[in-house]
């Protein structure tokens, strides 16, 4: 296992340019080099922490700018780190809220206003219907057909039937009428839940540009359903050409509803359709076609589903390649990625999602359950905050980088497998996207709070968690965060407001803050936990959204923790077995390990937590706080999957499902907790456990094989206590790897 | 030697035709060698403004004649000079006629003629007239171990011409134009046994004397070669009829350092290995000297008929070229240009002489856009060329006719077709009329499967819009293409590209950047790296990449066993 990671980090020192050993360059030297500018920057310069709320002048060739930083990040790898800083250093900018407009006039002449959106400037005109006839009646599509045909012996017209089939079932049929219906009654709930939908007119604006010149995908991430019924009113708003959105298929059960959906633009996926040639032939075609038309604006989530835990899950790559296809065979000149940032200051499903972590089963997606979650229509949800990020090119992510001359030797229409460096270049775009829906994610003051609190169980004093908060809000500033903090608030409302909105979480009792587990006193130890466990991953999720902008430096502290020792290399190499660990659980752009590790020390370095020399890392006497702080942040996360590899390096099965592993798994945390041997909760999150389960199939300490009816697992023991024993400290990491630095 | 006299020593082709604007502004093509010389063309100047944004009011002027002193001195060995003058071919050390064959008509070429001076050019001019002379000269160069660099016409647009700076021995610029007699007429054979210096006019105009053609044309076939056609794999514009070269030639001869290169017979065909004629075609002056050439001759046709056809848009266009290649139908020529080339070409038109066919033009022009509804910032018009039987002519015409009919094309007469083909040999004055303007612009071709053609043309167009804006070049470009050849596989695109450079320090720079943009989009869009234009040294970079390794060291091997101390020294291809 370690030397997977060693290989790791040797593939990043290859493509270091120079290959300067570390220990000469000082972490901020790298930052150095402005890439777009070809000159020097004072690193301070670059790293100003933002303003929130400034105004920007946005002009044309920004687009190209941010994209060609883009580039060389994943064109060379190596620089993502300084790419990341300089970007926290531009200016954000400003917020509208659009729900404003919305209450001071008709929601019925809103609906019914006079809809032109702009369109891409190479559009030829075409109705849902006809695209679905263009898509049955493609090379490519046609090309599968007479395939199966021939191998099963069948006529084709029954698998063009099929086909069509498959299409209807998939298929938009995009109606204004629908559309006007949803703006009006998406009004309405909309100004019941919330108090406020803000959004970046300039990244609008950017956007409507974006639209006229190249096919657009829009890349919003994931936390709840409100968010393609959001973006898709949000489009309308703005006037703007309204997205089709790739939906599951889960929707189509429900009565209305689907069809509805369906006709505001929505297509279905099914769920995993990897086997069916016919199905991902037509579908890959369908999603294809829109895009070359430029028909329509194509929306996907690449995390594939809704994040439960708010953190930013791994992306999944299958529409990404697909999204990207025209451009690798030239059949459009460019097409534009925009990554989408929507952020909740309160989630709608937060309760929901906890209940399914614990392992409630999700409730099917139904009208009845729809209706019957109307109540909810009473509650407040605070704040939406939507970023629509820069729209990157994806010919400047990929110029130099890709080698096209396999598609030239195969003709286009043939499904055509591809290569190791496609496969490669989507996962680093994927990557990309998502580090970047990261990056513009904002940030509610709440999510301090919960992060504080977490940190204080069972209570705090009223007073010492504003201060804290306080505190966090700086450091978070320091490492790039997002904070939606206006100016002239007041931190003692920012605390109080957060609790309000969250009082099902924690409320002020006596001067002091309390988690909100009432009836806990009373009940069977069992319930006790349980119900504990609830609140604590509905606190999490509001915790989770800092994690991805901490977990750099927090690695770093972390490492520095486990090493006992201030040796940089040794620290390094705890970093890089961490980061391998957890792996599934943050987003760390693919291959530059040793960048991630110099970024972390960068940040720390800058907050005074550390001191770097040469050979050394050590805590500065002020810096303990904020390194404590940090590891105790990733705590719940280091004891949560000691935990689960505990439980797997005790399993005895040869062989079993994940089906078989989660309750395993569950029920095994659960007894631990009921004991009072852990105060782990975290680790009874099923996310937490798959994750753990997929790093160690990537270490090769639990092999993965493909079964009938899905995945079975089964344990290298003797890997599981390796790795346990470098969490315990009782072996060191091997030294090779460190040698590299 | 008569020749460096009509031609422009800065420019293209001959000394009396160019591009003026005359005394009242207007522009005039002067001359009257072609049929638009001493014509008038009223609505050329607005669009060289409206398209340029250039005016009449920003000029530079090239140098008015070469200045002797700048040029390079000659290096000559004396024992060379004793040897060669003991062979009585004719050479000459004279400045002017050293500088006419350092170079060919790239953009880059032209530009330091006007406005600077190349760092290094030919010591000497030498015109062998036969045969036997190339071979003496060979010898020569042999044994003083000098660099030879065969000069046909002077037409390449490849950087193949011009000198490898770093070479240090002498570089005698062998020029082929004395050797330009047709040895002998096979009827039986329909063959001409033709000396390679011959240029290609001159070649039709002889062999029409005995009622024969080649029916080669490449679009510089007033002033290119045989043996460059040869050395170059060059393409006819009646290839559909004619073939390319490589269809034409029965019979090389070629002067090598190894010694001389030829097949003992004169066949259709032969099964003998790999064709040694495909080393020789296509390899740019690195092997030796093509001296005489067994080419097919045609009778010349009874009949020739020119026709064009509008289309609504430039994909029903290229449908229709497509279609015409599957039914194996095309005519001797059939060119499609796109809507700018379109306007371009109207621009061209010369005055006209009556009011009759003012209003004729100007009710073509209300069938076309208003009664047909095409709109003329879109359509875009394909020219034909027909040759043949009187009969099989008409016969042929209805079926293109009919086919472009179904593409939604529309016959738009004769003159259309005729002035658009008369406008391929003036369009390469254009270049120097620009020139003056702070306007640069240069063309570049590439061959293309069918089913990329569209994809191809929209994303090398607009490639080269964006890199222009990137570059700082504060006009939009005037980027255009047409389909120019049809085959079965796929087709033949030529771009024209210029843009106006005032504003920027150094535009032949910027040009060469964006061109080379624009040949990268076309390699990832699955076009060649050359259909007709050769690779050159202007295209060496891309060779690897486009014949694998493998095939580059097979070319290699080629040239070291053939020329293994490299007298062939011109440094293209390889």
């Amino acid at each position: 296992m370690v030397r997977s990671s060693i290989s790791g980090s040797g593939t990043a020192l290859l493509y270091f340019p120079g290959a300067v050993p570390l220990s000469q360059v000082h972490p901020s030297a790298l930052l150095l080099c402005s890439e777009d500018r070809g000159e020097l920057r004072h690193p301070r310069s670059a790293l100003q922490p933002c303003k929130p709320r400034t105004t920007t002048a946005v002009t044309t060739y920004r687009s190209e700018l941010s994209g060609s930083r883009v580039l060389s990040c994943i064109s060379s790898k190596c620089v993502s780190a300084s790419l990341q800083k300089e970007l926290t250093s531009k200016k954000r900018d400003e917020f509208e809220d659009i729900l404003e407009e919305r209450r001071l006039s008709s929601d019925l002449r809103y609906a019914m206003k006079c809809y032109t959106p702009v369109i891409y400037k190479g559009l030829s005109p075409c109705k849902p219907n006809a695209i679905k006839s263009v898509v049955l009646q493609s090379e490519q599509v046609q090309y599968v057909i007479k395939q199966l045909a021939k191998e099963m012996g069948e006529s084709p017209d029954i698998i063009q039937e099929e086909a069509t089939e498959i299409l209807d079932e998939m298929g938009h049929s995009m109606q204004l009428g629908t559309v006007r219906f949803f703006a009006f009654t998406l009004s309405k709930i909309f100004k019941q839940l919330f108090q406020r939908v803000c959004v970046n007119e300039e990244g609008m604006q950017r956007l409507q540009r974006a639209i006229q010149e190249h096919p657009v995908v829009l890349l919003p991430s994931h936390r709840s359903y409100v968010d393609f019924l959001m973006l898709s009113y949000l489009l309308y708003t703005y006037d703007l050409a309204l997205p089709v959105i790739a939906a599951g298929i889960d929707f189509l059960g429900m009565k209305i509803v689907g069809e509805l959906l369906r006709r505001a633009g929505a297509f279905f996926m099914r769920r995993s359709f990897g086997g069916n040639r016919l199905y991902w032939a037509v579908f890959a075609e369908y999603v294809k076609t829109m895009l070359r038309n430029g028909y329509a604006p194509i929306e996907f989530f690449l995390e594939g589903t809704r994040s439960r835990t708010a953190k930013t899950l791994t992306p999944k790559f299958g529409l990404l390649s697909i999204v990207m296809e025209p451009f690798f065979k030239r059949e459009v000149f460019d097409t534009y990625l925009v990554p989408i940032s929507i952020s909740y200051e309160r989630i709608l499903e937060e309760s929901l999602y906890a209940y399914e972590l614990l392992g409630v089963p999700k409730p099917k997606e139904s009208t009845s359950g729809l209706l019957k979650a109307r109540r909810i229509l009473s509650d407040n949800f605070g704040t939406i905050h939507i970023y629509v990020g820069q729209p990157v090119s994806l010919r400047t992510l990929a110029s130099g980088r890709i080698n096209l001359c396999p598609y030239n030797l195969v003709p286009r229409h043939l499904p055509q497998k591809p290569t190791e460096d496609i496969q490669e270049f989507v996962s680093d775009v994927a990557y990309k996207m998502e580090l970047l829906q990261i990056e513009n994610m904002v940030l509610s003051p709440w999510v301090l709070v919960a992060a504080v609190l977490l940190q204080n169980l069972p209570a705090m004093d009223f007073e010492l968690l504003i201060e804290k908060t306080v505190w966090l809000k700086g450091l978070t500033q320091t490492f790039g965060g997002f904070i939606e903090w206006p100016d002239n608030l007041c931190a003692k409302k920012a605390v109080t407001s957060g609790l309000s909105l969250h009082s099902n979480i924690a409320r002020l009792v006596d001067g002091h803050v309390v988690l909100n587990d009432k009836g806990v006193e009373d009940g069977a130890v069992g319930e006790i936990v349980f119900k504990r466990a609830l609140v604590i991953l509905m606190c999490s999720t509001y915790r989770n959204q800092l994690l991805n902008v901490f977990v750099r430096p927090s690695l770093v502290a972390l490492a520095l923790q486990m090493t006992r020792s201030f040796r940089k290399e040794e620290v390094y190499s705890s970093f890089s077995f961490l980061r391998d660990i957890f792996s599934d659980e943050f987003i760390f752009f693919p291959g530059i390990s040793l960048k991630d590790f110099e970024e972390g020390c960068f940040l720390l370095t800058k907050c005074d937590a550390i001191q770097a020399t040469q050979q050394e890392i050590y805590p500065t006497d002020k810096g303990s706080v904020v390194v404590s702080f940090l590891s105790a942040m990733f705590r719940p996360f280091v004891e949560g999957y000691q935990l689960i590899f505990r439980y797997l390096s005790k399993e005895t099965k040869e062989a079993f499902t994940e089906k078989q592993f989660i309750p395993g798994v569950r029920n095994f945390v659960f007894q631990l907790l009921e004991k009072g041997t852990t105060q782990c909760y975290e680790a009874l999150s099923s996310d937490m456990q798959k994750n753990a389960l997929a790093a160690l199939v990537q270490l090769g300490a639990v092999k993965k094989k493909k079964m009938a009816n899905g995945f079975s697992y089964s344990v290298n023991q003797e890997a599981i206590h390796k790795i346990l024993d470098v969490f315990d400290a009782r072996t060191p990491i091997q030294k090779p790897m460190a040698a590299r630095l | 030697m008569r020749r460096q006299e009509i031609l422009k020593w800065n420019g293209w082709g001959y000394n009396d035709s160019k591009f003026i604007f005359n005394k009242k502004g207007q522009a005039e093509f002067t001359g009257k060698r072609y049929r638009l010389g001493g014509m008038v063309l009223p609505t050329f100047k607005e669009w060289i403004e409206k398209t340029f944004g250039a005016s009449l009011e920003h000029k530079t002027t090239s140098r008015a004649s070469l200045n002797v002193n700048d040029v390079p001195p000659p290096i000559v060995n004396e024992e060379f000079l004793q040897d060669l003058r003991a062979t009585k071919i004719s050479y000459s050390q004279d400045a002017e006629d050293r500088v006419f064959r350092a170079h060919g008509h790239c953009l880059h070429e032209i530009f330091v003629l006007r406005e600077g001076m190349f760092k290094r050019i030919p010591d000497i001019v030498v015109w062998p007239v036969s045969h036997e002379d190339v071979v003496k000269i060979v010898e020569l160069a042999c044994k003083h171990n000098l660099c030879i660099i065969p000069f046909g016409g002077g037409t390449s647009v490849s950087s193949a011409l011009e000198c490898p700076e770093e070479e240090k021995r002498t570089i005698v610029s062998l020029d082929t134009s004395q050797m330009n007699r047709i040895l002998w007429i096979d009827e039986k054979n329909l063959t001409a046994c033709v000396e390679a210096g011959i240029i290609g006019q001159d070649l039709e105009k002889q062999l029409s004397e005995s009622g024969f053609c080649t029916g080669h044309e490449p679009d510089s076939m007033e002033f290119s070669s045989l043996g460059g056609w040869v050395a170059t794999r060059a393409s006819g514009m009646k290839k559909n009829i004619y073939g390319n070269i490589e269809d034409l030639v029965i019979h090389i001869k070629m002067v090598t350092p190894r010694g001389i290169v030829e097949k003992n017979c004169q066949v259709p065909r032969m099964s003998t290995g790999p064709d040694i004629h495909h080393f020789i075609m296509g390899s740019e002056g690195t092997l030796g000297v093509v001296t005489e050439v067994t080419i097919k001759i045609r009778p010349l046709p009874e009949y020739q008929k020119y026709g064009s056809v509008v289309f609504p848009n430039f994909e029903r266009g290229v449908a229709c070229l497509r279609e015409v290649a599957k039914q194996r139908c095309a005519p001797a020529s059939i060119r499609l240009v796109d809507n700018a080339q379109f306007q371009f070409g109207h621009a061209l038109k010369p005055q006209v002489a009556s009011i009759f066919t003012s209003f004729l033009d100007g009710l073509k022009k209300f069938y076309i856009t208003k009664f047909k509804g095409f709109d003329p910032n879109i359509l875009c018009v394909a020219t034909l060329l027909f040759e043949g039987d009187r009969e099989k002519v008409l016969q042929h015409e209805k079926q293109v006719y009919d086919i472009a009919t179904k593409f939604g094309g529309l016959a738009a007469g004769e003159d259309n077709g005729q002035r658009g083909y008369m406008l391929t040999f003036v369009i390469a004055y254009l270049r120097d009329l620009g020139l003056d303007y702070y306007v640069i612009g240069e063309s570049f071709e590439t061959s293309v499967p069918w089913d990329r053609v569209l994809d191809l043309c929209r994303n090398v167009k607009e490639r080269i819009v964006r890199e222009c804006k990137e570059k700082g070049v504060q006009f939009a470009p005037f980027s255009t293409c047409r389909v120019t050849q049809t085959y079965d596989a796929g087709a033949c695109v030529y771009f024209y590209f210029a843009f106006n450079y005032r504003g920027i320090s150094d535009p032949i720079h910027v040009y060469e950047e964006i061109e080379r943009a624009a040949r990268e989009e076309i390699l990832a869009n699955g076009g060649s790296l050359s259909h007709h234009h050769g690779v050159g040294k202007l295209r060496k970079r891309w060779m690897k990449e486009s014949i694998s390794d493998v095939g580059l060291g097979m070319l290699r091997s080629v040239k070291e066993y053939v020329d293994p101390n490299n007298i062939f020294g011109n440094k293209n291809l390889l």
